[in-house]
C-alpha cells in the first residue's frame, strides 16, 4: 500500500534503519557510561562498544580503527580536515585547492582559511560537474598542502575521478582530503585503493543518527596529523576531544555494518527504480538531467524542467512528495543553486531543477506515484507559463528585452 | 515555508489562466520579470472601448506559488474595473490578501508593474498617453 507522504530527499537526510535505532536504545538508559571512564565497568562496557563500532566504521571504508576520528558530522569533520591540516602543516605552505561545487561546509571554511591569510584556489568544474584533472595539476604550487575535493556530489549526484586525483596528489607531494558524505556507504569506497589521505563522512545520510560522524585520517604512507579544533581532555588521539557519544557512535557503526553488507543488493534494486524515474521524467518535452550520468550515484537524479519554475513545481505535490529544488525560490537568499550554476546552467533551467534522491526504503509503487504526479505538475504549470507559450511559439527568448527590476 | 490558504487555492485553481490576442487595439499586455530572476509574468486585459472597463483580463506566470497566486488574483480584481481604478491597484492589497510573508512581497510588486505594462499597452494602441507612475521608494 501506497504511504503518503513519499521521501525521495534522501540527499537531505535519511530515515533511520530500525535496525540501526536498535542497537542504540540500551546506552541511553542502561549502558550509559562514558567510554573515558576507565575505572568501572560502566565505562569499560561503553569504551567496549565504541571499540566495536570503530571497527565497523574502519571496514566500511578500508580504514584501520586507528584511523578513525568520531565527530559530530561531516560538517565538523570538513573544518577540522582543512583547518587542522592548515595549522598542521603550516611550516610546508598555506596554499589550498578545491573546487567551486563544494558543500559549503568546504567551502566557507576555505574562505575562513584566506581570511586568516592562507590562499586558495577554487577550480571551476566542467559542463558535466566533473573536475578538469589537466586544471588541477596546474594549479599545483611548491606552496600547495591541500587538494579538497568532494567524492560525489550532493545536488547532481557526479562521482570526481578520485583515483586520478589521488595520483596527481601523491606525485606532487600534496595530502588529498575528500568529503565523501554523500558516498560513503552507497557506492564502495576504500581510502587505500582510492589513495585519500582524510576523509569525511556522517551517519545521518547513511541510515544512521544525526550528530555523529567520523573523520578518516591516514596513519602510514604518509602519516597525516591534523591539529585538534576541539581542545579539551585528548579524546580521539588528542585530535578531537570531547565526551564520545556513545549510542551515536554505536548506531553509526551498525549502519556501516548494514551498508557494507546489503549495498550491492540496495545498490542493484535503487538504480533501476532511479532510471525508471528518470526515463520517464525525461519523455515530458525539455526536461534535462543536470550533471555526468555516467559517474553518477545510482541513487540520485537531478533534472531541469524548462519553462517552469522549481518552488511552483513542488507545491503541485510537496505535501505528498518530498524533495527538494536548485530554485531561487527555495532558498533563504533567493539565489539560485550555486553548482547547477557552476555547470553553466543559465539561471531558467537552474530555477526548474529537482533533486529526487533514492532510498533502501523507497518502493517501486512510490516512484510510479511520483512519476505520475510529476508529470502532471509539470503539464500543469505549462499551460501556465508564458514561456512554454512562446517557445512553443518559436520566439527566441535570449533576444527579448525583459521588463524589470 | 507554509503557504497561506488563498495561494494554495489560486495555485490549484487559478483564475483567467489563458491568452488574449494581442494584435487587437482592444487587448493591452504587460510582459514582465526574467528568466534569470526566476518571475515572469504576462498579464492581459481587453477594454471596453465605448466604456472604459476592462471586460476580460487573462494571465500566465512563470514563477513561484506566490507569484501565480498574485497575477491570479490581479486578473480577478481587473475584471470590471476602468482603466483608471485599475491603475490604483496597489500592491500591499495584494500581500494583504493573499497573506504573503516578506520575502514573496516582491511577487506582488511584479503583479502590478503588470497591470501596469498592460494599462500602458492598451493606452498607447489608442493613442493615448503612457500613464507615468512615480517609482515606490521600497520594494
Amino acid at each position: 500500500m501506497l504511504k503518503l507522504p513519499v521521501y525521495l530527499d534522501n540527499n537531505a537526510t535519511t530515515p533511520m534503519d530500525p535496525r540501526v535505532l536498535e542497537t542504540m536504545i540500551p546506552f541511553f538508559t542502561e549502558h550509559f557510561g562514558n567510554a573515558a571512564s576507565r575505572n568501572h565497568p560502566f565505562g569499560w562496557e561503553a569504551e567496549e562498544a565504541v571499540d566495536y563500532a570503530r571497527e565497523q566504521v574502519a571496514k566500511l571504508i578500508g580504514a584501520d580503527p586507528k584511523e578513525i576520528i568520531f565527530t559530530s558530522g561531516a560538517t565538523e569533520g570538513d573544518n577540522l580536515a582543512i583547518k587542522g591540516v592548515y595549522e598542521m602543516y603550516a611550516a610546508k605552505g598555506n596554499h589550498i585547492i578545491t573546487a567551486n561545487t563544494e558543500h559549503k561546509a568546504v567551502l566557507d571554511t576555505c574562505k575562513h582559511i584566506e581570511k586568516t591569510g592562507g590562499e586558495v584556489t577554487y577550480l571551476s568544474v566542467k559542463e558535466d560537474g566533473l573536475i578538469d584533472l589537466a586544471e588541477l595539476e596546474a594549479a599545483i604550487r611548491p606552496t600547495t598542502i591541500l587538494i579538497a575535493l568532494m567524492y560525489a556530489n550532493n545536488e547532481i549526484g557526479v562521482v570526481q575521478p578520485v583515483k586520478e586525483i589521488a595520483a596527481i596528489a601523491k606525485k606532487h607531494g600534496v595530502l588529498f582530503f575528500s568529503d565523501a558524505t554523500q558516498a560513503v556507504g552507497k557506492i564502495p569506497v576504500d581510502v587505500l585503493k582510492d589513495g585519500i589521505d582524510i576523509m569525511a563522512f556522517t551517519a545521518h545520510k547513511m541510515y544512521g543518527p544525526k550528530g555523529i560522524g567520523a573523520l578518516y585520517v591516514r596513519r602510514k604512507n604518509p602519516r597525516v596529523k591534523v591539529t585538534a579544533q576541539m581542545d579539551g581532555g585528548g579524546h580521539e588521539r588528542g585530535m578531537r576531544s570531547g565526551t564520545l557519544n556513545v549510542p551515536g557512535i554505536v548506531g553509526f557503526g551498525k549502519a556501516c555494518e548494514l551498508c557494507r553488507l546489503e549495498m550491492e543488493a540496495d545498490t542493484a534494486r535503487i538504480s533501476v527504480l532511479r532510471d525508471k524515474l528518470e526515463t520517464a521524467l525525461l519523455k515530458l518535452d525539455e526536461a534535462y538531467v543536470n550533471g555526468n550520468r555516467e559517474h553518477r550515484l545510482p541513487h540520485v537524479s537531478n533534472i531541469s524542467f524548462k519553462y517552469v519554475e522549481g518552488e511552483g513545481l513542488l507545491m503541485g505535490f510537496n505535501k505528498n512528495i518530498a524533495l527538494s529544488s536548485g530554485s531561487a525560490c527555495t532558498s533563504a537568499s533567493l539565489e539560485p543553486s550555486y553548482v547547477l550554476k557552476a555547470l553553466g546552467l543559465g539561471d531558467d533551467l537552474a530555477h526548474s531543477s529537482l533533486r529526487f534522491g533514492l532510498s533502501r526504503f523507497t518502493t517501486e509503487e512510490q516512484i510510479d506515484y511520483t512519476i505520475e504526479q510529476i508529470t502532471n505538475t509539470v503539464l500543469k504549470l505549462r499551460e501556465m507559463s508564458p514561456l512554454w507559450e512562446m517557445f512553443k511559439e518559436g520566439i527566441d527568448m535570449n533576444n527579448i528585452e525583459w521588463a524589470h527590476h | 515555508m507554509a503557504y497561506s490558504e488563498k495561494v494554495i487555492d489560486h495555485y490549484s485553481n487559478p483564475k483567467n489562466v489563458g491568452t488574449l490576442d494581442k494584435g487587437s487595439k482592444n487587448v493591452g499586455t504587460g510582459l514582465v520579470g526574467a528568466p534569470e530572476c526566476g518571475d515572469v509574468m504576462r498579464l492581459q486585459i481587453e477594454v471596453d472601448d465605448a466604456t472604459g472597463i476592462i471586460k476580460d483580463a487573462k494571465f500566465k506566470t512563470f514563477g513561484c506559488g506566490s507569484a501565480i497566486a498574485s497575477s491570479s488574483l490581479a486578473t480577478e480584481w481587473l475584471k470590471g474595473k476602468s482603466i483608471t481604478d485599475a491603475a490604483n491597484i496597489d500592491n500591499m492589497d495584494i500581500v494583504e490578501e493573499l497573506n504573503l510573508p516578506p520575502v514573496k512581497i516582491h511577487c506582488s510588486v511584479l503583479a502590478e508593474d503588470a497591470i501596469k505594462a498592460a494599462i500602458n499597452d492598451y493606452r498607447k494602441k489608442n493613442g493615448l498617453e503612457e500613464l507615468v507612475f512615480e517609482e515606490k521608494g521600497v520594494h
